[in-house]
């Protein structure tokens, strides 16, 4: 009896202790910050290799999307600091200058913030479009229907 | 509709303030149940329903003067979807909430009418008392039923987010299902601790309806990953986004329930514990409900509301502190009335089994909630993600899934000698092999023991159905089907949960070969022109428009071939709803046993001339579905077992002494015979 719950309390310190463990380096290894351009510039070398969010605005005129090798180029700002951003694979459909960015990677020693996930942010109230283009022009040029 | 709608609720209110009151006084002063506050009950169900159905009426017929219709409905919407669209924001999933509630209510009181006990009484009470929280949300903060004026012409239309998959119709409905039948076993543990009368009577009387709400939670989760792996167009079906937390946690502690309720009826264990797990379950449900639906949390399907949260809060509170006061007021009854007797026995398993879902579910919760903690204390945005969970859950997981193949392989209090051995040699031997077989792939610590706990709990949990039916077929003579339909039907409890075991290793198994040997490409291909991802040829057709009522579609043909043979044209496709920019994608998926092909529409020329697609082929991902389907059947089959007063008869397992076992329940004979007779 008394051997067996002895046992038991030690299996139950040992779970108990490895998650201890675990959560001593996973909390602090895996938080990622939310931080603005001019906050993570204002980190200096801090701000190097360590996984980031940066919000901002991606700025007017400084899209460059080349559609066959899936690289998009662009800065990102809050209005004081301006950061170039380098992103693989198509960004959504609502992306454009002037739109609000979520941006999730890493800042690189040269200089380049290299971003392996871009949200666009839109708030989550849906609205009518805006004005200015109608959403049927999008595919005004396609043929009608498919086959099913 | 408008006026019967709302009146409806105010007079549920007023009802459910009485009928609390009653049922609690009443109770008290006599002892029994009041009949009063069961009639009150059923005409709470039937009021709500009124109103339920008057919401209804109102989306159907575009009755923009209700605010919930101004909210959601918009003329274009399919019927179909504006049925729908009740539960597509907060005041209809709440009103939608409170009905269910309320027919979960009726539905107990009915069933529990002939008892005379004073639980059954104080339960009515708690029922009745969650009621008037929701009424009380829908009488004032989240009134679905105010009056718009002046009325508009057309609304906005549900999410399209939403409307994008038959999904949609039927993962909110699982999850209030489950989340709301979770107050069934927690009226039930209030009454007993209200009560004083705490043998295990009230987890018994309301097992089914525990099992029903996990089965109902389990299906919603399970919908919940497949809807977003339908249409999110990421190829995932998991990110541990707040959302999903928050159903999944109250999943985890009611998993434990279902374990440790099974030690408690064996042994007389572990009473404190079962009351607070369950308590902890229907707290968890609320906190879930208040985390994504405040907006404290940004999440990617939370609806962004205000004032309702600190309703959410306080009511917590006050359920809270009013169940530890209860817990604290009954320790002394609570005590335990046994001891473990060996470590390899099945109360030990089961005790392991709930540490480590404990500690689950508060790594769930601390990542859930550090985000808000770290702002409110430290004033830094943070967020915790993805890698966060994995590193602390995968190595939970891998125990429990290990657990799960050492459970059903030992018996209550103690294994005889060689009992242990003989039945986890197989298990053992498909372990090693399954170990071998991965180790030929990778060295990844946690994808060898994965698999091979996979395999060994596998052969464990279908060693229970062969042996069993192996020992009645000698035994009684019977073939192999009717001696495997009426070992089941003998005991649905028991092996109910071993198909649940079987979905989850499924599951598991579908989740190691998706997340860990996914490929995925991304390419703008021309016209007529093809690429390659892995066995896979793809041709770009031709891209093409279509108008819908509600919304217009834009996809794409590609040709799917294997080694130069065409399989498939695979459609990708983006849907542009008239009430939002962004464009929901349709993805198409090849599903196969070993593995979906899975093509995302990202972007497209206007002439067609060029589509930008990315692919993913993800392996063994149809396990995971198959696997959640199991769980379900599993969770159901586990439905057919008797409750309450009638108990399974059969003589009692010669090492089992009668007077240690309190709840006397008993082995049926079959069992006796399965794990005693064979050699």
């Amino acid at each position: 009896m008394k051997r067996t719950r002895g046992l038991v309390l030690a299996g139950v310190c040992v779970v108990l202790g490895a998650f201890a463990y675990l959560l001593w380096g996973g909390i602090d290894g895996n938080i990622v910050y939310f931080l603005t351009p001019s906050e993570l510039m204002a980190k200096g070398a801090e701000s190097y290799d360590a996984p980031v969010r940066v919000g901002g605005m991606v700025q007017a005129g400084s899209v460059n999307w080349d559609k066959d090798k899936l690289e998009l180029r662009f800065n990102v700002t809050d209005g004081q600091t301006v950061i170039p951003v380098y992103s693989k694979g198509a960004p959504p459909q609502m992306f454009q200058a002037g739109i609000g960015v979520v941006l999730e990677g890493k800042y690189q020693r040269s200089g380049v913030f290299h971003s392996n996930t871009l949200m666009v942010k839109h708030s989550n109230e849906y609205k009518p479009p805006a004005h200015g283009e109608k959403p049927a022009d999008l595919y005004k040029n396609l043929p009608r229907g498919g086959q099913s | 509709m408008r006026e019967i709608g709302y009146a409806a609720i105010l007079v549920a209110f007023v009802l459910a303030v009485a009928g609390a009151v009653i049922a609690a006084v009443v109770t008290r002063r006599t002892g029994k149940p009041s009949p009063l506050a069961r009639s009150i009950t059923y005409a709470i169900a039937g009021l709500l329903s009124v109103s339920t159905l008057a919401m209804i009426i109102a989306l159907v017929t575009n009755d923009f003067s209700v605010s919930y219709v101004a909210m959601v409905g918009s003329r274009a919407t399919p019927v179909d979807i504006k049925i729908i669209s009740l539960w597509s924001a907060l005041e209809g999933s709440i009103l939608f909430w409170g009905w269910v509630l309320s027919i979960y209510s009726a539905a107990v009181v009915y069933t529990q009418r002939r008892r005379e006990d004073a639980a059954v009484g104080y339960a009515t009470a708690t029922l009745l008392g969650v009621s008037t929280f929701f009424l009380l949300l829908l009488a004032h903060p989240a009134n679905p039923f105010a009056l718009v004026n002046p009325v508009p012409p057309d609304g906005p239309g549900p999410n399209p987010l939403l409307q994008n998959h038959y999904l949609m119709a039927v993962h909110p409905p699982l999850l209030y299902l489950g989340y709301v039948g979770m107050t069934v076993p927690f009226a039930f543990a209030i009454g007993a601790l209200a009560s004083g009368k705490l043998d295990n009577d009230w987890s018994r009387s309301t097992r089914r309806w525990t099992v029903a709400a996990w089965t109902f939670l389990s299906a919603a989760i399970v919908a919940g990953m497949w809807w977003s792996y339908e249409v999110l167009g990421w190829g995932g079906y998991w990110a541990w986004d707040p959302v999903e937390n928050a159903s999944f946690m109250p999943w985890l502690t009611a998993t434990a329930f279902i374990h440790s309720t099974m030690v408690e009826e064996r042994r007389g264990m572990l009473k404190a514990w079962n009351v607070s797990l369950i308590v902890a379950t229907f707290l968890l449900t609320l906190l879930g409900t208040f985390l994504t639906r405040s907006g404290v949390i940004t999440s990617v399907h939370a609806f962004a509301e205000g004032p309702i949260g600190m309703y959410f809060l306080g009511f917590i509170a006050v359920a809270l502190v009013f169940s530890l006061a209860l817990l604290a007021g009954r320790a002394e009854a609570l005590k335990t009335e046994a001891r473990i007797d060996a470590i390899a026995s099945r109360e030990t398993t089961f005790l392991f089994n709930n540490l480590l879902l404990t500690v689950f579910t508060f790594t769930v919760l601390l990542g859930t909630l550090f985000p808000l903690v770290a702002e409110a204390v430290r004033g830094v945005k943070v967020s915790v993600g993805a890698p966060f969970f994995n590193r602390m859950t995968v190595p939970i997981i891998v125990a429990l899934i290990f657990l799960m193949g050492v459970g059903p392989a030992l018996p209550w209090r103690k294994a005889a000698p060689g009992e242990l051995r003989r039945k986890t040699l197989a298990p053992m031997i498909a372990m090693v092999l399954a170990a071998i077989a991965t180790l030929f792939f990778t060295r990844a610590p946690y994808v060898v023991l994965g698999y091979a706990f996979v395999a060994f709990a596998l052969v464990t949990n279908v060693q229970e159905f062969v042996l069993g039916t192996r020992a009645r077929m000698r035994a009684l003579g019977e073939n192999v089907a009717a001696a495997l339909g009426r070992l089941m039907l003998a005991n649905p409890r028991r092996y109910g949960g071993y198909l649940a075991h079987i979905g989850v290793l499924a599951m598991a198994f579908g989740v190691i070969g998706s997340s860990v040997y996914l490929t995925e490409r991304e390419w703008t291909i021309r016209r007529g022109q093809s690429v390659a991802i892995g066995q896979y040829g793809l041709r770009y057709a031709e891209t093409w428009g279509q108008e819908e009522p509600h919304r217009f579609v834009v996809g794409a043909d590609l040709v799917v071939s294997k080694a130069g043979l065409m399989l498939d044209t695979l459609r990708p496709k983006m849907n542009f709803y008239t009430t939002q920019q962004q464009p929901i994608p349709t993805p198409a998926v090849r599903s196969t046993l070993k593995e979906d092909l899975y093509l995302t529409l990202m972007a497209f020329e206007r002439d067609g001339s060029t589509v930008t697609v990315k692919a993913i082929i993800e392996p063994t991902v149809a396990w995971v579905w198959i696997g959640g389907l199991l769980v379900m059947l599993g969770g159901f089959f586990g439905l057919l077992a008797p409750t309450g007063s009638k108990r399974p008869r059969g003589p009692v397992p010669p090492r089992q002494a009668v007077a240690a076992t309190p709840a006397s329940y008993r082995e049926p004979a079959y069992q006796r015979e399965e794990e005693g007779a064979i050699p």
